[in-house]
């Protein structure tokens, strides 16, 4: 009986998603509550009877032969109703013979795939979309869903209902794509999964282990795409190899205390070597085709990021990455991040003038930067600045970081 | 978590450059660095959200076409006043444009120049 406790909810995690996938391929996405009361019944099933009988000595098969056995019964019901009630439905006979459910690794692999193409759909929310990935893509239960976006339960609850009834309206199906189509979708499921990765990282959640969660469900997501030869594109490899290279950090972010460690601080000997080489390994492979996406400028940046030392060649390089980032795509982000590399690079009296000309004046970021740059030009702008980044900053874990920069004035 | 970012509704100008053939008159080296003063001048606009594209336009087997079908190679007119490039930017008005264009590294060459005109909006007023 030991690790009983650990074992469900972690079979639960890695196997209720697969489940799901396959069912729901096997239901359709119209009844894809069935699937999901099939697979959560097998897991009531095996919660109530491994305490009593013990844990079966092979707990993953168990759970598929319960789940089958209840999908065959449903099945047979709805024959019923089909043979003795509406005679006249084609789909009778065809029912009557398929009551064996596919859980080959192929299939199971397949099943999640297309999943994920019906899940990442325009036709829902951004949230919507994160949100049922974490449900039914990443088997994660409502309540670590609501802690990870810092909202309750019902909300979430209302959110995925909400988004099922849209995919159904509009009549959704679990496929891939077609080929013709295949760019523009999978561009919708690369947004998704880089939220997905992006909550984890930059999360205000404090339950780092939920966060580290996200962010490798993420990875295994897109690593899922990598490994389907349809969905292998480049820009594909390098969402992957920019996540690799972030999620190398993870254990030089945060101090013993839980609070932020930033870049220039940070113990580059805590810096995961692995994953580093798998980033750019991922970056090698999205070196391919003829267009750059901006996950393909991320990931270079990304690279360059993993170089600690300071040199000409490091900043001059994420300068010219910005300076095509925010040709293809602006965001405020970009826009700080890149003044700050040309401070780097060009001095810090050329990236005082670029700065004043931002003009983000709601985002406390835009000061913290302002502050930054002050320093040792002009150590009571930089006070200033730093004190509206202060007031602007939300949380009190941003609010410290800019103290701790004021005091060092 | 992104930050939705508003977008103004703007007026939109065209940056016509005009200059030599930089191959004619330059080693690959200047070459080099007139590109990455011309990048980094592209992302101080883009830096401000007001960047709406832009693109080199090559010289050799160039065209021109006037009346009666005649076709001679181009570029057309005064070397220095060939078209190099556009850029289009967003701005809320001419002077703002004319601060862009102020910061365009041809304007290092004697004789260059940029060109800035309003774009029209189809919106039934302008």
């Amino acid at each position: 009986m030991e690790n009983n406790g650990d074992l469900i909810p972690h079979l639960f995690r890695t196997e209720y998603r697969k489940m799901v996938a396959v069912l729901c391929r096997h239901f359709g996405f119209g009844q894809i509550e069935i699937a999901e009361d099939i697979a959560s019944d097998a897991y009531l099933a095996a919660a109530q009877t491994w305490p009593l009988n013990g844990v079966p000595p092979n707990p993953t098969a168990w759970l598929y032969n319960v789940a089958k056995n209840k999908a065959k019964n449903h099945l047979q019901r709805n024959n019923i109703f089909d043979s003795k009630i509406a005679p006249e439905l084609k789909s009778s006979a065809s029912a009557m013979h398929e009551t064996e459910i596919d859980l080959s690794p192929q299939n199971i692999n397949d099943s999640q795939l297309q999943m994920m193409f019906a899940i990442c759909h325009p036709a829902i929310s951004a949230e919507a979309q994160i949100g049922l990935s974490l449900r039914i893509l990443c088997g994660f239960g409502i309540e670590e869903i609501a802690d990870a976006f810092l909202t309750n339960k019902e909300t979430i609850n209302k959110r995925l209902f909400r988004a099922k009834e849209k995919l159904r309206e509009e009549k959704i199906r679990i496929e891939l794509p077609p080929m013709s189509e295949i760019d523009e979708r999978l561009a919708t499921v690369l947004t998704t999964i880089y939220l997905l990765f992006n909550e984890g990282y930059y999360s205000v959640s404090q339950n780092t282990t939920v966060r580290k969660d996200l962010c490798f469900e993420a990875i295994r997501l897109c690593y899922m795409l990598v490994e389907n030869k349809h969905t292998n594109k480049p820009q594909v490899n390098a969402l992957l190899s920019l996540m690799c290279f972030h999620a190398s950090r993870f254990e030089a972010r945060t101090d013993k205390n839980g609070e932020l460690v930033l870049y220039e601080e940070q113990d580059a000997s805590l810096w995961d070597t692995e994953l580093i080489s798998k980033g750019g390994y991922f970056l090698n492979c999205s070196a391919s085709g003829n267009k750059i996406s901006k996950y393909h400028l991320e990931a270079a940046i990304a690279y360059w990021n993993t170089q600690k030392a300071d040199t000409k060649e490091k900043w001059d390089n994420i300068l010219q990455l910005y300076n095509q980032l925010l040709q293809i795509e602006y965001s405020p982000v970009a826009a700080l991040n890149r003044t700050f590399a040309l401070s780097k690079a060009n001095g810090k009296q050329e990236a005082i003038t670029e700065a004043e000309k931002l003009n983000l004046t709601d985002n406390h970021f835009y000061f913290a930067l302002l502050g930054e740059l002050y320093t040792g030009i002009d150590n009571d702008k930089a006070g200033e600045n730093l004190l509206k980044a202060i007031s602007l900053a939300k949380t009190q874990t941003d609010k410290h970081t800019i103290w701790k920069k004021l005091d060092k004035l | 978590m992104t930050q939705m970012h508003k977008k103004e509704k703007m007026d939109e100008y065209i940056l016509i450059l005009r200059h030599e053939d930089g191959n004619k008159v330059a080693s690959p080296e200047q070459i080099q660095l007139w590109m990455k003063q011309t990048m980094d001048w592209i992302g101080t606009i883009a830096a401000q959200n007001k960047f709406s594209g832009g693109n080199g336009l090559l010289f050799p087997d160039a065209k021109v076409v006037r009346p009666h079908n005649v076709v001679t190679d181009g570029p057309f007119g005064e070397i220095k006043e060939t078209i190099g490039g556009y850029m289009m930017v967003k701005a809320n008005s001419m002077e703002e444009a004319v601060a862009f264009a102020k910061g365009c590294p041809v304007l290092q060459g004697e004789g260059n120049s940029v060109e800035v005109r309003r774009i029209v909006q189809k919106d039934g007023v302008h």
